[in-house]
């Protein structure tokens, strides 16, 4: 029976949670942290010492934690290339720019236990000797930034934040900082422009990789509100504990947006790759299936840049037999586990864990007209390939959507949207406008291309009769 | 927060000249970093001023960070909640404050689209348009706006009634997904519209 595994959101939407410190310190709120500053050294077989902050590091990366904003990169390995000789401060950016259309979770954990995701960042903060951090919050959110700003306010109060934090010498001070309606400030070498009082421009790299030339030139780690929270979790279980949930590479539990055509939109927390794609959809406890009389047309599995999954499509995928051997499966793309790893191997992605399903009554072609809208209003335009291919195919496919195709565009959308990623571009960007055009129309390129040839013999018959 | 009134706001407080180095615009070309006056589209506002309350509590916002410049971001919406856009003479007087060019606080008006440039209606209807919204009736709920409150649902960017009460804006993904089609009313979300929600949502703006 799949069902949900509820970590992060354990408490948020019980009956008489609130989101006030007092509350969350009645369901053990911040004993994990004092955990974490009361480590103790620990002697090495090497005769050196890992300090507690050093060995926190060592869980994360033992716990395979794969970060949740987008790109499930290792948050271990990536905390594990931070600077730590240059003599600079390091800083840490909560990103809480939720900003990838489909995605709603982030907003769940601040609106409903603020207080989490800061112990988590304290604890992220202490593993990594940061003494400033920030979040980064979508200017949207007023309310989220009013909760966190009354959450740190009470968290400094109780001292769990500021100097001498509990009494064991650690200093720590965060702030909340407001976005203002880009989409790109999500990226997080834009967020750090933006954070810097700048235009949200993208950072080439290298050299400019966050770990080293981050923030005011500094080392600094941004990573997403669900994976810091995930941290508390990790020092709270142990790694070995933490990476019993979830699937081996694939540890943990994530939180994922359904929403789309489905009867029950919303967030359902679920151990990684513990359930499928169908479950996800049609299961009364997930998605509870399509509405009446409708048949599935499209998934897309994370987040509007993925690469859209076409009902009845099939994979041919490597998965670890009974014998723990490789054995190669081929699966329905519903029965896919909704991972990290399965989804790369289909060509796709979970990215921000936001799956947008589509059932036969929507128009293909319209739904990625819209998507291309969003692209060409957010691409950031430093570069040539991105600001002006994400317009092109955003008026092309407007033309599509409004009957006035032609029967090129379909082969136009492609070759605009083949020369826009690759090292073409700054930023991720450029890959997360081309690939919703790139999977879209060559997995229904029936539907582009009939709908420009209609348009053209249209167009000609009304010539015709002038 | 929007002002009360759409006709030019009189900040509250006296106009201030505060003893941290002048609450009020310097004119442009004084400002030591101003060489230039900016190519500005912006609004003239010329009874712009801070009250010394406002300024100690920008203050103390650009305390918040090792380098002034960060603090931009923060200074915009500060002065946009309390006049309802951002003028000409704020963007000086915060370049002012963060000892920068007016160019480089313009040039963050122009970048980010939750700045305004135009004072806009007292009620703020921002509807999401992006896929899930979409796909759940977004566009038939701006249209629904748009015809009651006689704009043009077709027409380019934000539109404002002539009354200045309501404006009217397609934003993208509001983060809210699940509960489509999603939008905001000044700072408020309101999640699941049906043109009876929207109806009462219009009802209670007064
Ligand atoms: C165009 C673009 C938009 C992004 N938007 C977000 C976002 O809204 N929230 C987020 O957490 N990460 C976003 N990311 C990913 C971040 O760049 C970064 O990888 C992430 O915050 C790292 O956190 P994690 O390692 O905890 O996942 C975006 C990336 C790109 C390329
Ligand atoms: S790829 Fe697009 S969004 Fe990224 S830096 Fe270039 S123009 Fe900006
Ligand atoms: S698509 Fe409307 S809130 Fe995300």
């Amino acid at each position: 029976m799949p069902q949900e595994y509820r970590q992060i959101l354990k408490y948020a939407d019980t009956p008489g949670y609130t989101r006030d410190i007092d509350c969350y310190l009645r369901h053990g709120g911040y004993q994990v942290l004092r955990k974490a500053l009361e480590l103790p050294a620990k002697a090495l077989p090497d005769g050196k010492s890992a300090s507690g902050p050093e060995q926190i590091r060592d869980q994360v990366k033992l716990s395979g934690l794969r970060g949740r904003g987008g790109a499930g990169f290792s948050c271990g390995l990536k905390w594990s290339f931070v600077d730590r000789r240059s003599g600079k401060p390091i800083y840490l950016i909560c990103n809480a720019d939720e900003s990838e259309p489909g995605t709603f979770k982030d907003k769940q954990i601040i609106h409903k236990d603020p207080h989490q995701m800061i112990e988590g960042m304290i604890i992220s903060c202490y593993a990594n000797d940061v003494h400033l951090a920030y979040i980064y919050i979508r200017g949207e959110f007023m309310e989220g930034a009013r909760i966190l700003n009354q959450a740190l306010q009470e968290a400094r109060d109780r001292n769990f934040l500021g100097r001498n934090i509990l009494g064991k010498g650690y200093d720590l001070e965060i702030h909340v900082h407001r976005g203002a309606g880009a989409y790109i400030c999500g990226e997080e070498t834009g967020l750090i422009e933006s954070l810097e009082g700048k235009r949200a421009y993208p950072r080439i790299k290298p050299p400019y990789f966050p770990a080293v030339l981050g923030l005011y030139m500094c080392p600094t780690i941004v990573n997403n509100v669900e994976t810091l929270c995930a941290v508390k979790h990790v020092v709270d279980l142990g790694p070995a504990e933490y990476a019993k949930l979830g699937t081996p590479n694939n540890t943990g539990t994530r939180i994922v947006s359904l929403s789309g055509q489905v009867k029950r939109p919303g967030y359902y927390e679920v151990e990684v790759g513990k359930v499928t794609l169908r479950d996800l959809i049609f299961d009364p406890v997930f998605g509870g299936g399509l509405r009446e009389g409708r048949q599935l047309k499209a998934i897309i599995p994370g987040g509007s840049s993925s690469k859209v999954f076409k009902a009845g499509e099939k994979f041919k995928l490597k998965r670890k037999g009974p014998d723990g051997k490789d054995v190669e499966q081929e699966l329905d793309v519903l029965d896919l586990p909704y991972d990290f790893d399965s989804l790369i191997a289909a060509g796709s992605m979970s990215g921000s864990g936001a799956i947008i399903v589509l059932d036969d009554s929507a128009d293909i072609v319209k739904a990625l007209a819209n998507l291309a809208e969003f692209y060409a209003h957010e691409s950031c335009g430093q570069c040539t390939p991105c600001r002006e291919g994400s317009l092109w195919m955003s008026k092309a496919l407007h033309r599509l959507s409004h009957g006035q195709g032609r029967k090129i565009d379909a082969d136009y959308l492609l070759k605009i949207a083949d020369n826009i990623p690759g090292g073409r571009t700054i930023c991720a960007f450029g890959e997360a406008c081309s690939w919703p055009v790139q999977s879209f129309v060559t997995k229904f390129k029936d539907e582009f291309a009939a709908r420009g040839a209609q348009d053209e013999e249209r167009r000609s018959a009304v010539g015709a009769t002038k | 927060m929007k002002p009360d009134t759409v006709s030019p706001t009189k900040p509250s407080g006296t106009p201030a000249e505060s003893a941290a180095g002048g609450a009020t615009a310097p004119p442009a070309g004084e400002s030591p970093h101003n060489t230039q006056p900016i190519p500005s589209s912006l609004r003239e506002q010329p009874d712009f001023s801070v009250p010394p309350e406002m300024t100690a509590a920008l203050d103390e916002l650009i305390g918040h960070y090792p380098k002034k410049r960060s603090a931009s971001l923060m200074l915009l919406h500060a002065v946009q909640e309390r006049y309802g856009y951002v003028s000409r003479q704020a963007v000086e007087w915060i370049a002012a404050r963060l000892e920068l060019a007016p160019i480089n606080v313009y040039e963050l008006v122009t970048f980010y689209p939750m700045f305004q440039r135009e004072r806009t209606g007292k009620f703020h209807l921002r509807i999401c348009r992006t896929l899930s919204c979409a796909l759940g009736g977004s566009y038939e709920l701006h249209e629904h706006f748009c015809s009651k409150l006689g704009l043009d649902a077709h027409g380019h960017g934000a539109q404002t009634t002539r009354d200045g009460k309501f404006t009217v804006e397609f934003v993208e993904c509001l983060a809210s997904c699940g509960t489509a089609p999603v939008m905001m009313c000044n700072d408020a979300f309101y999640e699941g519209v049906s043109t009876a929600k929207a109806d009462e949502i219009l009802e209670k703006c007064k």
